[in-house]
């Protein structure tokens, strides 16, 4: 297991270092010099030169690669052009606010999504079945900045329940949780169906298998069979979904939050891709990746730890 | 009296282009102490019979006519509710195949603990474990904490016939208990249940295509063909004075009889009829060397003492 989850953190260096490189080739691929665009069309060349220098951009490309790795070992993610803040101290200023929001979405769409799932088990084939069948697809299908767009404008501006934007006032619990709402209900719903589709694919085939059979024949209810015996084989292959879904939850946060015009990673990176902030932009998407492969990771040692013969597998 | 008996049970399956009659017209019985066998070849309503005897017929399978008393109780008769009742508690089953019976996931402890707890519990871990131990599995202790996977098929057999055994059924139903074992395997898996057959005071019905099970298990025997059970015989008799001409087409067939310098493996010609389209007189007939221009009619059954015969040319 150890040996396992040390391979796995390698892989994991491996692919930060590949998306390093071509985060840092981007730069260099987009027209236009960085420190011209930083410094807007009236700049003095004199004024690009020192800023050209102080980025490090006049030395030889691998060295500035080699520079930059330096830096984020030593968590240095560079200093935001603009406000001339370390980028690391604000991301870790806004990260939170992304993470309670894709970790709530998450959790109300898997909760959700285990109930719908297991319910159309159980009715299977029936109108209620095919009912939750068709909601699915639907809230998969409508992108969350459009479900943001219409969920602001009935709760926030004509019923007035919640409020329409921000993160809720700072030590204030409620107004936080108040604030939540309406994002983690736009970036959540369609995991909703999503989830709800995949458990109930996942659990008819376990409801197949002969060991399903053994518990009908030693006289254990349906509901006992389905939420302790089934869902547990049918949640391993979901896990990792989910895991992989935790990423482009955090994408569709972009989006949901400039709506909502929540501070979050998702304002500081499309308000950084529009100044072309680039060391923002690089500190912060390296930022999500590397905590986008800690999720990962964290899900397949998951996996082994609920699946028992993965867990063998892994000792052997 | 009987604990459990079939009365004129009929069931067929629902398949594109007709109803495949897969039970036809099946009347067995069988009392306390007594081991009842059910023998034929592949795709003869062997296991579908036994399905319907525990009532886990598979979607599709319906019952045309009959009866399927335990006790006297009709339990085709009863409502779900009370039929899961009797399933695991006054009837239980031992499936073929003892790799994909349990739930991966679970120990065996929690397994059984599930299966004993559908029914109101009241066995604690040692009365289980004591159980384990009857049926030869050394450490029962450690068993329990197990993985399904971490035992052998053998010893998951074991585990099966102990779960069954645990509520002390007044049927024990054992569907091809050892096809899936290599053959040290099944020789101790045939021991066991015939150890059982002193100590275990319910009815045993075994369903199998292997005669030697049938020979070392069984009091009384009924041969299947086509869905209908076609000869019904106590073991000696049946072996010795095979009537039915489908029942001795069978018995020259068993490997085990078969002289090892022959080089010839003897098998029944023809194949078993199309059971969407049977025709009215007997089944057999297309494969029987006796078969004449009136074996189209409908067949009579004699009855003779203490066995049966569906055939025109044979008496009983």
């Amino acid at each position: 297991m150890l040996a396992y989850a040390i391979r796995r953190l390698g892989l994991s260096v491996l692919i930060l270092i590949v998306v390093m490189t071509a985060m840092y080739g981007m730069v260099f691929l987009v027209p236009g010099d960085p420190a011209s665009l930083a410094l807007g069309p009236r700049a003095t060349p004199e004024l690009k030169e020192a800023l050209r220098e102080r980025m490090g951009l006049d030395q030889p490309i691998l060295t500035q690669i080699l520079y930059f790795f330096g830096n984020v070992l030593r968590g240095d993610l560079g200093i935001d052009v603009w406000s001339k803040r370390p980028v690391l101290e604000q991301i870790l200023e806004v990260f939170p606010n992304t993470l309670i929001l894709g970790v709530v979405a998450l959790g109300w769409a898997l909760v959700m999504g285990i109930v719908l799932g297991c319910a159309a088990v159980v009715w299977r084939d029936t109108w209620a079945d095919r009912l939750l069948g068709v909601l699915s697809v639907s809230v998969i299908s409508v992108p969350s900045f459009v479900v943001a767009i219409y969920a602001l404008i009935v709760f926030a501006v004509w019923l007035n329940w919640l409020p329409a934007i921000g993160a809720g006032e700072a030590g204030d619990f409620w107004s936080q949780v108040r604030a939540l709402i309406l994002p983690a209900l736009a970036v959540g719903i369609g995991w909703v169906g999503y989830l709800a589709r995949l458990i109930r694919a996942s659990m008819l085939e376990v409801m197949e298998a002969p060991h399903i059979r053994t518990a009908r024949a030693f006289g254990m209810r349906e509901r006992d069979i389905v939420f302790r015996h089934a869902l547990r084989v049918a949640i391993v292959p979901t896990i990792s979904i989910l895991a992989v879904g935790f990423g482009s939850i955090l994408s569709s946060a972009v989006f949901v939050e400039s709506v909502f015009s929540r501070p979050g990673i998702g304002t500081l990176i499309t308000g950084a891709v529009e100044k072309r902030n680039y060391p923002v932009v690089m500190g912060t998407v390296l930022f999500m990746t590397g905590f986008y492969l800690l999720v990962v990771t964290a899900a397949d040692l998951l996996i082994a730890r609920l699946d028992p013969r993965v867990r063998d597998v892994l000792r052997g | 009296m009987s604990v459990l008996s079939v009365e004129g049970l009929s069931v067929s399956y629902r398949v594109p282009g007709g109803r495949l009659q897969a039970v036809r017209d099946v009347s067995l019985s069988v009392g306390r102490g007594e081991v009842l066998g059910i023998m034929g070849e592949s795709g003869c309503g062997k296991s579908t019979l036994a399905a319907a005897m525990i009532g886990l017929l598979p979607q599709g399978a319906e019952v045309a006519a009959g009866a399927i008393r335990l006790n006297g109780t009709d339990m085709l008769r009863l409502p779900g509710e009370e039929q899961r009742r009797l399933r695991g508690q006054r009837i239980a089953m031992v499936f073929q195949d003892p790799m994909t019976a349990f739930n991966p996931v679970l120990t065996i402890g929690r397994q059984l603990a599930d299966f004993v707890g559908a029914h109101g519990g009241g066995k604690g871990a040692a009365e289980i474990a004591g159980m384990l131990e009857r049926v030869g599995i050394p450490d029962p202790g450690r068993c329990l904490g197990r993985y399904p996977h971490e035992l052998s098929g053998g010893m998951r057999q074991r585990v099966a016939i102990a779960a069954a055994l645990l509520m002390q059924p007044d049927v024990l139903i054992a569907d091809e208990p050892t096809t899936a074992l290599d053959v040290t395997m099944e020789a101790q898996i045939i021991h066991l249940l015939r150890d059982l057959r002193t100590s275990f005071d319910g009815a045993i019905v075994v369903v199998t295509h292997h005669l030697g099970v049938i020979a070392e298990l069984c009091d009384r025997v009924a041969v299947m063909y086509a869905g209908e059970v076609v000869e019904e015989a106590g073991v000696d008799a049946l072996f010795h004075d095979p009537r039915h001409p489908y029942t001795r087409a069978l018995l020259s067939c068993d490997p085990a009889v078969v002289m090892p310098g022959s080089g010839h493996l003897p098998t029944i010609g023809g194949r078993i009829p199309d059971l969407t389209a049977l025709p009215a007189g007997c089944a057999f007939a297309a494969r029987c060397g006796m078969a004449e221009a009136g074996c189209g009619a409908p067949v009579p059954r004699h009855r003779g003492a203490g066995r049966s015969v569906l055939c025109h040319r044979s008496a009983a």
